[in-house]
């Protein structure tokens, strides 16, 4: 046998073994906890033998603790480059068998070289969280890792696509990295997100509440919105992962990749959708069906502020952002979290040349103390700034009610729509036509025999002269009035005429959004 | 309706939700079903801004106290906190005891204004 030949065999022999991680024993563990293993996740995301890993033989060199003696393969995290749909990723994926995946100096600098890589390169990251938290024995140098990732993820976020992924544990300081990102996925009893666990809370408070009521899958996708995408298994979580990178660019001079235009193939006509009662609810993701190509519409934070719906869909093959008000939930009011939800998805879609449909349906502001207290003025603030700042073609479709604060802020003409279109059953007003008429004719309502009988009299005349499309249209707020079974065509027409779009802002270093 | 439709809404019937004097048919959230109710502030009611332990109290019922003076102490995000009456008046009811621990906004004492 050649010496070359020994080599390779010994390298072979050499990969086998780190490969494993943790050893079989700790695998078995991390089976048995429902998960899958670090590498396993990655090789099911990718495209078929797509990976190539970097820093395999990577090690931490600390002496303190007796750590001296204690050799963690790869040092608790996997990373490398592979391919989804043919499209090249960075990946890393954190190895919960090797010292339960906790991070140490050398453990971030392999996640900090791998993010500096698809800056540099300009393609998504995708990171896998499975981790304890800081690797205690390294006192400091942990921190120093986290913060050097944080720094990366602020620096890349509007550059290329970040994608977190928490399946596991992630916990303390290792939340604020998926925080940054752009869209964080869990998993129903696999992931744990928290800033102070179910121990410590427990020891200062007495309360006594499990991992997964304090920040499980469910809490983070429903209650606290730091989650966009919830999933049942890894396997549709991954599923999940690879139809939004289907959905967006790999960084923010491209666009993304157009595929073979399809039709809706929704069954209800789309004039049928919209109760005639202007009160009764309806689900606008019906309207949303009615009009994207394929009727596929991947939503986005479904479980969150339900009252607001965001999402991914394709008109003539080319992604497109939808927004649309849910009448169906909060009868479709603005409040702090839908405004919140509403805001970053709008910038994600500047940030990354996807067109903004929005498709409007809205009483308002949601009222009430609790609102005003968490400071809906600062989170409704967010919407317009989000419209306004961005400069992607920006459509809107008027479907029913858009009454006051509201009609300004679901992109109205005058934050800069490109296109507005209105409904017949559009209903565009300074507010309510019961809450207008109480005002204007007060007088006339109060010092009437019958008081009620002369309020609905008014209340009847304001809405014919003012619940309409055609006030807003004469002043050319509104451009078109339209059926809608001219919709889509309407859509794509619109989208095809801002297809050279240019629009400049003053140049700035930065604009100071409410955050 | 879909199973997704059924788990992100706290109830399953539509309600009369009123926005604006108009009332709309709605479906409610968990978080807007589990909002907290508004109270009005009570200048008298001393109570815990963080959740900690009780290591001292200062003071007993009855007993007269002067705007800024020490009422007990109170461990806390690893700081022995002084709490301190937020006007003058008397000791009306104690509703901790030393050594206990309490969580956030939890009422400890409550001060008469005399």
């Amino acid at each position: 046998m050649t010496s070359l030949k020994k080599n390779i065999l010994a390298l072979r022999e050499k990969k086998v073994i780190v490969e494993l991680g943790g050893g079989e024993e700790a695998i078995e563990k991390q089976v048995a906890m429902g998960k899958l293993t670090a590498r396993q996740r990655i090789v099911q995301l990718l495209d078929k033998d797509s990976f190539h890993e970097y820093d395999l033989f990577v090690e931490h060199g600390v002496r303190d603790f007796g750590m001296d003696k204690k050799v963690l393969y790869g040092d608790g995290v996997i990373t490398g480059t592979g391919t989804i749909f043919g499209a090249p990723v960075c990946i890393y994926a954190q190895d919960f068998t090797v010292a339960g995946g906790s991070l140490g100096l050398m453990h971030a600098r392999k996640i900090t070289k791998i993010m500096d890589h698809a800056l540099k390169m300009k393609m998504p990251i995708i990171g896998i969280n499975d981790s304890g938290g800081a690797r205690i024995q390294e006192g400091v140098s942990a921190l120093a890792g986290y913060g050097e990732i944080f720094y990366r993820n602020t620096i890349a976020s509007g550059v290329i696509p970040q994608i977190s992924v928490i399946l596991g544990p992630c916990a303390g300081g290792a939340v604020y990295s998926p925080a940054l990102t752009d869209f964080v996925f869990v998993v129903e009893n696999i992931s744990k997100m928290f800033i102070t666990g179910p121990n410590v809370i427990k020891t200062v408070l007495g309360e006594d509440i499990s991992m997964e009521d304090l920040g499980g899958a469910r809490v983070h996708a429903e209650i606290t919105g730091n989650a966009h995408f919830y999933a049942q298994s890894e396997a549709e979580c991954f599923e999940q992962i690879k139809k939004l990178i289907s959905f967006i660019p790999c960084n923010n001079t491209q666009k993304a990749k157009k595929i073979e235009p399809k039709k809706p193939t929704f069954k209800k006509k789309i004039d049928d959708i919209i109760p005639s009662e202007a009160k009764e609810p309806y689900d606008v993701r019906d309207v949303i069906r009615a009009v994207v190509d394929n009727s596929d519409f991947f939503e986005v934070q479904e479980l969150f502020a339900a009252n607001i719906i965001i999402g991914f869909g394709r008109m003539n093959g080319e992604t497109v952002g939808l927004v649309a008000n849910q009448p169906m939930v909060l009868a479709g009011v603005l409040d702090c979290d839908s405004s919140d939800k509403a805001a970053r998805f709008i910038r994600f879609c500047d940030s990354f040349n996807i067109p903004i449909i929005t498709f409007e349906d809205m009483p308002g502001y949601l009222p009430g103390v609790d609102q005003e207290h968490a400071g809906v003025i600062r989170h409704g603030a967010k919407v317009l700034y989000a419209y306004s700042e961005a400069t992607v073609p920006k459509i809107t479709v008027i479907l029913r009610k858009a009454y006051g604060g509201g009609y300004i802020a679901m992109n109205s003409r005058h934050l800069g729509a490109d296109f507005m279109f209105a409904w017949p059953s559009a209903e565009i007003a300074v507010m309510g036509p019961e809450g207008a008429a109480n005002i204007i004719f007060r007088k006339e309502i109060m010092e009437a025999e019958d008081p009620n009988k002369v309020r609905q009299e008014k209340v009847k005349e304001y809405i014919e002269k003012f619940a309409n499309p055609y006030v807003a249209a004469s002043k050319g707020y509104i451009d078109s009035v339209i059926e809608p079974s001219e919709t889509r065509n309407l859509l794509l027409h619109a989208l095809d005429v801002s297809k050279n779009k240019e629009e400049t802002r003053p140049e700035k270093k930065h604009g100071i959004p409410p955050f | 309706m879909d199973k997704q439709n059924e788990n992100q809404n706290g109830n399953q019937e539509f309600v009369d939700f009123i926005v604006t004097a108009r009332k709309y048919k709605t479906k409610l959230t968990n978080k807007y079903l589990a909002r907290q109710k508004w109270e009005q502030f009570n200048p008298g009611y001393v109570k815990s801004f963080l959740p900690g332990t009780v290591i001292k109290l200062k003071v007993k019922p009855k007993q007269k106290v002067k705007e800024g003076e020490l009422l007990m102490i109170h461990d806390a995000m690893k700081m022995l906190n002084r709490v301190v009456s937020p006007i003058t008046g008397v000791v009306k009811a104690i509703h901790v005891t030393e050594g206990q621990k309490i969580p956030k906004n939890f009422l400890m004492i409550e001060i008469e204004p005399k």
